[in-house]
């Protein structure tokens, strides 16, 4: 066991953190939750990407720095400890990305993995329908067979789209065998959202943002070279952006810990004195486990490195960090007293933190996961 | 940066596995609640033989010359097995500091016990260290005990009270015995739970109730994914005191302190998730559960509790005042 840095990798963390230091904005950006603020996000993601800090794990033919998963764990602390801006390019970087890289052919990649990376493009998961939430598997939009025109029409809804309404490209799983139930019969398709037939419709999200989108489908063409992975292939394809967001890629350490440091830093502003006892502990107890994040992080991606990929185990990590995540401002709110109404980071990072527990999978169903595919309880 | 056992430490682990899966059945846990000292016999005698129990003694001292990385899951064995032995209290505690005063201790020759301040097999060893109050070292011959009984029927506890050969201990030892003992039952109670989760699940894939597993039903699915969960994220926490101690890193108090309160509160957790999940069954005394929990509950209370050991924590990072130290 060896918990140090190699000189190699402090040199990286200074790079970054000496870019950060000049780059990143002294104003917070609007959020980027709305038309104004994605717009001024995506000019913060090209400075990221001309400095190539943009995806440094990736390979450099696609933009990156070919960064190992240590220099992406630094990297991704030093990004939240200078308070850069939200990365509204989340979803193409870290959930599509990971499934192009594994199933996507030569064309594709050089396609859009670039212009994913700069922004010039960006993405939404369109995954959710209406009767399809928790139980994906339940999914009624279709994409259907055109000769004619070769390629699919796809039809049907989408919802709970995120920033769909500002993306200019959508990746979604579609019913391309109407026989096939469930799992079976489902493609994934990589959808421009200008296609004719595609009605992008956003709506407010609990923080009022219009981070939400519904996006219907009416005999939308897509070509044959738009479909990842192999037609009737499309849930084996997903579950692989499935693991990445309910695990390492999307919520890394560095996010969590920053707030903790936040909250601590909450705490010593807010007069010490004043705070009772309980609360002191929810302050220390919410430390604890944002350590206790890092540090099983640091465990997994050892085993990774070392050839053993992480699987089912993710489900572990998503209810652990999701649930962080609100234990980390609801101490901060309580540290706030009356004023934790007030309009502010808090209310809103808390406001955010309340989603956690829901997307990429609920809790409840995570833990029906762990017992059955951890602990190997019977699923009747 | 590497996050990971050798394969020599999981080597040593496999090894005192096997042999207290061997010598420590849970029978012998049984045993022990009702036998003239509390103790196994057996395992403690193999544990000797194997050199585990001189492991943190220099080799010059007749020991393996080993560190607390080495130990930690030494020590979670011995929570799994619910051992019934002062196993932290002589291999991480009283045989690395008292070993030049009382050789017999590295070869498990003599045997040794340690209490803040209430000792557990305080009558059934030779020599005793006491942390609280005034701490010091000394053989139980001669020694004065105040005897107290324990939830878990296997802990014979006493009070030392006086004892002609007493040796203050130095501010050091007090500070390196204290922590130490506290990775030790942090690594326990990892055990412990892990044995209470293992016993559970098998008991609710069994246990047939409506005409189904018990362990199909979400209420016990969370419950036991929960616990899983929890376990999940205390261990690294032990596992990173382990390596702060070997390599006297300056936080290693503090991070020892995150251990401790997170290993209670999940072992905590665990008893009342297995002992639901079990039902009637599980609050008989007949079953073997409640050797495990008392255990637990012993441990987890013992040497500072969770809340103790939070605001350890708290004062460290939020008041920016100097790590804790010991006491």
């Amino acid at each position: 066991m060896d918990l140090t840095w190699s000189p190699l990798e402090q040199a990286f963390r200074d790079d970054v953190r000496g870019w950060l230091a000049a780059n990143v904005p002294a104003e917070p950006l609007p959020s980027g939750d709305t038309a104004e603020g994605f717009a001024r996000h995506l000019e913060w993601e090209r400075k990221l990407f001309d400095a190539r800090w943009a995806v440094v794990s990736w390979p450099e033919e696609f933009g990156g720095r070919g960064a190992s998963l240590w220099e992406w764990l630094i990297f991704e602390e030093e990004y939240y400890r200078a308070g850069a801006p939200q990365r509204v390019t989340q979803n193409g970087i870290f959930l599509l990305a990971p499934t192009i890289f594994e199933f996507g052919t030569a064309e594709q990649q050089a396609r859009y993995l670039p212009k994913m990376a700069s922004g010039e493009e960006s993405w939404c998961q369109g995954w959710s329908e209406p009767d399809a939430g928790s139980d994906l598997a339940g999914i009624r939009s279709t994409a259907t067979r055109d000769d004619t025109a070769g390629g699919w029409r796809l039809n049907g809804q989408k919802t709970w789209t995120t920033r769909g309404s500002f993306c200019t490209h959508l990746f979604g799983l579609f019913r391309t065998d109407p026989a096939a139930e469930r799992h079976r019969g489902l493609t994934y398709f990589l959808v421009p959202l200008d296609a004719p037939g595609v009605t992008v419709r956003g709506f407010g999200r609990l923080d009022g943002d219009e981070g939400f989108a519904e996006v219907f489908f009416e005999d939308a063409l897509v070509t044959d070279d738009l479909v990842l992975g192999g037609v009737d292939q499309g849930w084996s394809v997903a579950m692989a952006t499935t693991g990445s967001e309910r695990g390492l890629t999307l919520r890394s350490p560095g996010r969590f810990m920053a707030t903790a440091d936040r909250l601590v830093g909450l705490y010593r502003e807010r007069g010490t004195g004043a705070v009772d006892g309980a609360l002191r502990g929810r302050v220390a107890q919410a430390y604890i486990d944002a350590e206790a994040y890092r540090l099983q992080t640091l465990q997994t991606v050892t085993r990774v490195i070392a050839g053993d990929p992480p699987g089912v185990e993710s489900s572990l990590t998503k209810v652990f960090w999701s649930e962080l995540d609100v234990e980390l401002h609801e101490a901060a709110l309580g540290l706030l007293g009356h004023e934790a109404e007030l309009e502010g980071p808090w209310m809103k990072g808390y406001e955010f933190a309340l989603s956690g527990p829901i997307y990429a999978g609920t809790n409840e169903i995570q833990r029906n996961v762990i017992a059955e595919r951890v602990l190997g309880l019977p699923r009747k | 940066m590497e996050f990971a056992f050798t394969d020599d430490q999981l080597a040593f682990r496999d090894a005192v596995r096997d042999l207290l899966a061997k010598e420590c059945p849970p029978a012998a846990v049984r045993t022990a609640w009702d036998n003239a000292d509390g103790r196994s016999g057996g395992a403690w005698n193999a544990l000797g033989e194997m050199g585990v129990l001189g492991a943190l003694v220099p080799e010059s001292g007749g020991g393996l010359g080993l560190t607390e990385l080495d130990v930690v899951l030494l020590a979670e064995e011995a929570g799994r097995a619910a051992l019934p032995e002062p196993f932290v209290e002589h291999v991480l505690v009283a045989a690395p500091l008292a070993a030049a005063e009382y050789p017999g201790l590295a070869t498990g020759e003599l045997s040794a016990s340690a209490g803040d301040p209430l000792i557990p097999w305080a009558a059934a060893v030779d020599v005793l260290v006491r942390l609280d109050p005034d701490p010091v070292v000394a053989s139980t011959d001669g020694a004065t005990l105040a005897p107290e009984e324990s939830v878990d029927g296997a802990r014979r506890l006493a009070v030392l009270t006086g004892a002609p050969t007493a040796r203050a201990l130095t501010r050091a030892e007090l500070s390196t015995a204290f922590w130490r003992g506290n990775l030790g039952y942090a690594a326990q109670l990892l055990g412990l739970s892990r044995h209470m989760l293992d016993l559970t699940v098998a008991y609710v894939i069994e246990r047939k109730q409506f005409g189904v597993p018990i362990g199909s039903f979400q209420a016990i699915k969370h419950h036991l994914a929960d616990v899983r969960i929890g376990i999940e994220f205390a261990a690294p926490l032990v596992y990173r005191a382990a390596a702060s101690l070997t390599t006297d890193d300056p936080d290693a108090a503090l991070h020892v302190s995150m251990a401790k309160a997170q290993a209670a509160e999940v072992a905590m957790q665990t008893t009342r998730a297995a002992l639901q999940c079990h039902g009637a069954i599980g609050y008989s005394y007949e079953y073997d559960l409640h050797l495990w929990m008392k255990r637990a509950w012993a441990l987890a209370g013992s040497w500072g509790d969770a809340a103790w050991h939070r605001d350890r924590v708290a004062r460290a990072i939020l008041d920016g005042t100097d790590q804790p130290e010991e006491q």
